[in-house]
């Protein structure tokens, strides 16, 4: 362990890059570079980018890496596509100071805050724009983009009005969560949800874990992990995801629909941050930059997500209305689950749901 | 094989002055104890240290950990999951093996076969789960199939997503193993063992339990014990067939390094590692003993 | 009972092959530009070849550092057989996503001070292949006589390099080409260490291009399959050839 630390002091001094004279690694806006130009130059001086945990069919991220790579003619390498918030923190300590380690990250809140050592403040040209409650003052994460907690699934097959549909005897063996919740922010949203639509409240997730035993109990619940393929295999019809990753399978599935139960609008939001011993500095600066522009909120409210800078790009005028039609309709009040309530709700299901789901 | 070390049997080779000869011989295995130490017992220790680090110092906490219900659940799983796939795999793979070495060696047969379970061997993870799923899934072609002739596979739940679906699955790539691991040894059974037992007036049943069982039998353990270790430490199938619960310590360990509720503990999952390599070491030690008691009258 | 063990292994390809080559919908028809546009993914040519290249160094490496130590101790030094054996299987005892919590430290030490490249993972790979190698290269042992051998060779004047090489490996030519094809399997087949140290190997490509595409990632994995199968059996012949010219077949009597 001894040595480990001692690598990372190694590796962290050579990791700061330099370039005509700006310290990129240290640099808190594009100001620092002289302007966006400077940074366009000192990004492509660096010519690659890693990032981790960005597969292809989450928010639009595969258009979102192409039309990066093509504007500046950045190389972005994409590792460990099915990762969690959590390995990418552990991929950013384990790899620190190796020209493979993260750049940036985005990453679940309870991951971010609970890792805000490794970040490096930043303030994009948007900053303004990024609502207060949304970021930190000090710049070192901000949320990106967001979505509804929803039940995605096949309307040639089922039709959905609320959750307690699912326990219905057609269901039988069609229903699954997108992970497991004692480890996956999205899995641990759809318990929640499905609480909040059973009785249960955001400080009491005992409600969807009794639920989710019911569900099983049937014969309605299956275990497997939902993917794309699962999906367009029809072996799980019925999925508990973000309203935006769901909406990703209608690709596949035309006659895939997404329901958001109007008495349980359960949302999230996930930050950005960029490593502070990135390898490629001024790279991940300039990806945050084009991340927060216009046309990177677009591109994540084209992947069926909510852009954080929706409300201030509605006033402007410059949010894509077809995309922005074309988002799952929602009604009721949307809630937002706290930190302490996130950390309450994962006690409590790591003492519960093994046993909820009778394994 | 199993080399029982006896007073004569010291070296093959010219005779040196006593005191060189001793370390000269050792010397041999440097290589070898090098190159493991640095990337298998340095990354092992490491992990081991992790087992036991605390927030002030070493502390025992994350064994205690282990002791929880959930926990010793999936410890009996694992070993239930790895015993059976390694016993279903280790026969059949056995009698496929013999079936291959009794044929033409140089047939097409035998090396289509070969090769085809070189690459089975080692197929798993995501893509093995999924292409079960899509064989006998819930909406699998062979379920359907089997459903429009009016037999449902399933009348009491989906068993492949349970623990007898995943030993299912395992035996898919230990079946494989076997066959590629247990093959040459019996390629090294001679055909005049069979004709000396036939001329010494004995029947079938004679030359396998008198003749090439017990030669055999050592290398059937050691292949055992290979592919219920294989089976042990397998993560990636399970992981995409029964996603919900860390019904096995591997996807208990995946569980304590990823999770992004905030309920990672790195040093959870090296204890839970630890468990592992110590249930691992027990097998071996059992299949040493086993080992040593048959081949007691080998050279 | 070939044909039924053939059936329950096909079964599962063939399923695979059949959502390969679905189109989108229910009653599309079949397909085949999941296979086809597995020829236009760039990052996937360079992960082949990465693979390929650790494939050849690993079993190489193997066959160097494990061969002449198996031989070598069963002939001076028997009381570390079991110790080599038991070496052997310990790879197996420590689950990948745990032993690269191990790794980690020692990779970012070689990444920063040897080389970045994604052959250093070879150093990790030798020792992943050494149960499944040891196991195949003891079956074959087992059936040879080394000590006889060796002390014939020697008493003619041979020396060891002569002895491993011309004496002993001929007559355990089927367990050596075992060897190297599970070596080469594994390698090509791995996925764990490489996708948690940010590597992309031809799994890893698999991976991301099953997250841009369903049926193309499952035309990938088919195509992998077959690609490595008849590498594999390409090998075969290749070794076999080998065998026959130095006329090894059963015990040098």
């Amino acid at each position: 362990m001894a040595a480990f630390a001692v690598i990372t002091a190694c590796g962290s001094a050579s990791a700061a890059g330099n370039s005509g004279g700006v310290d990129a690694a240290t640099a808190t806006s594009a100001s620092a570079f002289g302007g966006m130009s400077g940074l366009i130059a000192a990004a492509k001086k660096e010519g690659q980018l890693n990032v981790i945990a960005l597969p292809p069919d989450w928010a639009n991220y595969g258009s979102i890496i192409s039309g990066f790579t093509a504007k500046y003619g950045i190389k972005v390498n994409s590792a460990n596509p099915n990762g969690s918030s959590q390995d990418e923190v552990n991929a950013v300590r384990a790899q620190s100071g190796t020209s493979r380690a993260p750049d940036v990250l985005d990453i679940g809140m309870a991951v971010a805050l609970a890792n805000t050592s490794l970040f490096a403040p930043y303030e994009v040209s948007e900053w303004n724009d990024v609502p207060a409650s949304q970021k930190a003052a000090n710049g070192l994460w901000y949320q990106d983009y967001g979505g509804y907690m929803s039940i995605g699934y096949d309307s040639s097959k089922f039709t959905i009005t609320s959750v307690q549909d699912l326990l219905k005897p057609q269901f039988k063996g069609a229903v699954a969560l997108n992970g497991d919740p004692t480890k996956a922010n999205a899995a641990l949203n759809g318990v929640m949800m499905a609480s909040l639509a059973n009785g249960g409240s955001l400080d009491n997730i005992a409600a969807g874990v009794a639920f989710f035993h019911k569900l099983n109990q049937l014969g309605n619940f299956v275990p497997i992990q939902a993917t794309t393929a699962t999906v367009k295999n029809g072996t799980t019809p019925v999925v508990f995801d973000w309203d935006y990753l769901s909406a990703a399978h209608g690709k596949d599935v035309p006659s895939w629909k997404v329901f958001v139960p109007p008495d349980a609008v359960l949302g999230g939001y996930y930050a950005q941050a960029i490593s502070k011993t990135a390898p490629d500095p001024a790279a991940a600066r300039l990806w945050e930059e084009y991340l927060y522009s216009t046309v990177g909120q677009n591109l994540w409210l084209q992947g069926g997500a909510r852009p954080v800078e929706m409300a201030a790009m509605t006033t402007a005028g410059t949010l894509n209305q077809t995309y922005a039609a074309a988002l799952p309709p929602v009604g009721g009040t949307p809630v937002f689950m706290s930190p302490t309530q996130a950390t309450a709700a994962a006690t409590y299901l790591n003492s519960n749901w093994a046993q909820a789901i009778g394994s | 094989m199993t080399a029982v070390a006896s007073p004569t049997a010291g070296s093959a080779g010219r005779p040196r002055a006593g005191s060189l000869r001793f370390p000269f011989a050792w010397l041999g295995t440097v290589p070898f104890l090098g190159y493991v130490s640095l990337f298998l017992l340095l990354p092992t220790a490491i992990v081991v240290a992790g087992a036991f680090a605390g927030a002030r110092g070493p502390s025992l906490a994350n064994i205690s950990a282990l002791t929880q219900p959930y926990i010793v659940d999936s410890f009996v799983h694992s070993v239930v999951l790895s015993a059976a796939s390694a016993a279903i795999g280790a026969v059949v793979g056995a009698i496929l093996a013999y079936v291959l070495a009794t044929g033409n060696r140089e047939g097409a047969v035998r090396r289509v076969v070969t090769a085809a379970c070189g690459v089975l061997s080692q197929f798993g993870g995501v893509t093995l789960a999924f292409a079960f799923i899509a064989t006998i899934g819930g909406a699998g072609f062979v379920t359907l199939w089997l459903q429009q002739h009016g037999i449902n596979i399933y009348a009491n739940g989906v068993w492949l997503y349970q623990l007898s679906g995943l030993i299912l699955v395992y035996t898919y790539f230990e079946i494989p193993l076997m066959v590629i691991v247990f093959l040459p040894a019996l390629d090294g059974i001679r055909p005049q063992w069979r004709e000396a037992t036939a001329n010494l007036g004995g029947s079938s049943w004679h030359y396998w339990r008198h003749v090439a069982g017990p030669l055999l039998f050592p290398s059937f353990l050691g292949c055992l014990l290979l592919l219920f270790a294989n089976a042990f430490s397998a993560y990636a199938t399970a992981a995409a067939l029964i996603n919900q619960g860390g019904i096995i310590v591997p996807l208990q360990i995946s569980n304590a390094l990823s999770s992004e509720v905030g309920l990672a503990q790195a040093d959870v999952a090296s204890a839970l590692a630890l468990a592992m390599v110590l249930i691992v070491v027990v097998v071996t030690v059992l299949y040493s003993t086993l080992q040593r008691r048959t081949a007691r009258w080998l050279p | 009972m070939l044909v039924v063990l053939g059936v329950f292994f096909l079964l599962p390809i063939a399923a695979m092959i059949e959502f390969a080559t679905r189109g989108v919908g229910i009653d599309a028809p079949r397909t085949l530009t999941s296979f086809t546009s597995i020829l236009s993914s760039p990052d996937l040519t360079g992960a082949i070849v990465a693979s390929l290249e650790l494939a050849a160094i690993t079993s190489v490496a193997m066959l160097a550092i494990l061969l002449p130590t198996m031989i070598w101790t069963r002939i001076r030094v028997p009381r570390m057989v079991r110790v080599i054996e038991v070496l052997c299987l310990a790879p197996l005892t420590i689950p990948a996503i745990v032993l690269v919590v191990g790794l980690a430290p020692l990779y970012q030490w070689i990444n920063i001070n040897i080389s970045d490249s994604i052959l250093t993972l070879a150093f990790a790979y030798v020792i992943l292949v050494l149960p499944y190698a040891y196991r195949a290269l003891d079956a074959g042992l087992s059936g040879v006589d080394i000590r006889t051998l060796s002390e014939a060779a020697r008493s003619l004047g041979a020396g060891w390099a002569t002895v491993m090489w011309r004496v002993i490996v001929p007559n355990m030519s089927s367990a050596v080409l075992n060897a190297c094809l599970l070596s080469v399997a594994v390698v090509l087949g791995e996925f764990t260490i490489a996708n948690l140290l940010n590597f992309e190997n031809l799994q890893v490509a698999i991976a991301l291009i099953g997250r841009a595409n369903a049926g193309v990632s499952i035309a990938v994995a088919v195509a992998s399959l077959m690609f490595v199968f008849v590498l594999l059996l390409a090998l075969s012949f290749i070794a076999r050839g080998g065998a026959r010219r130095r006329g090894a077949h059963g015990v040098v009597a």
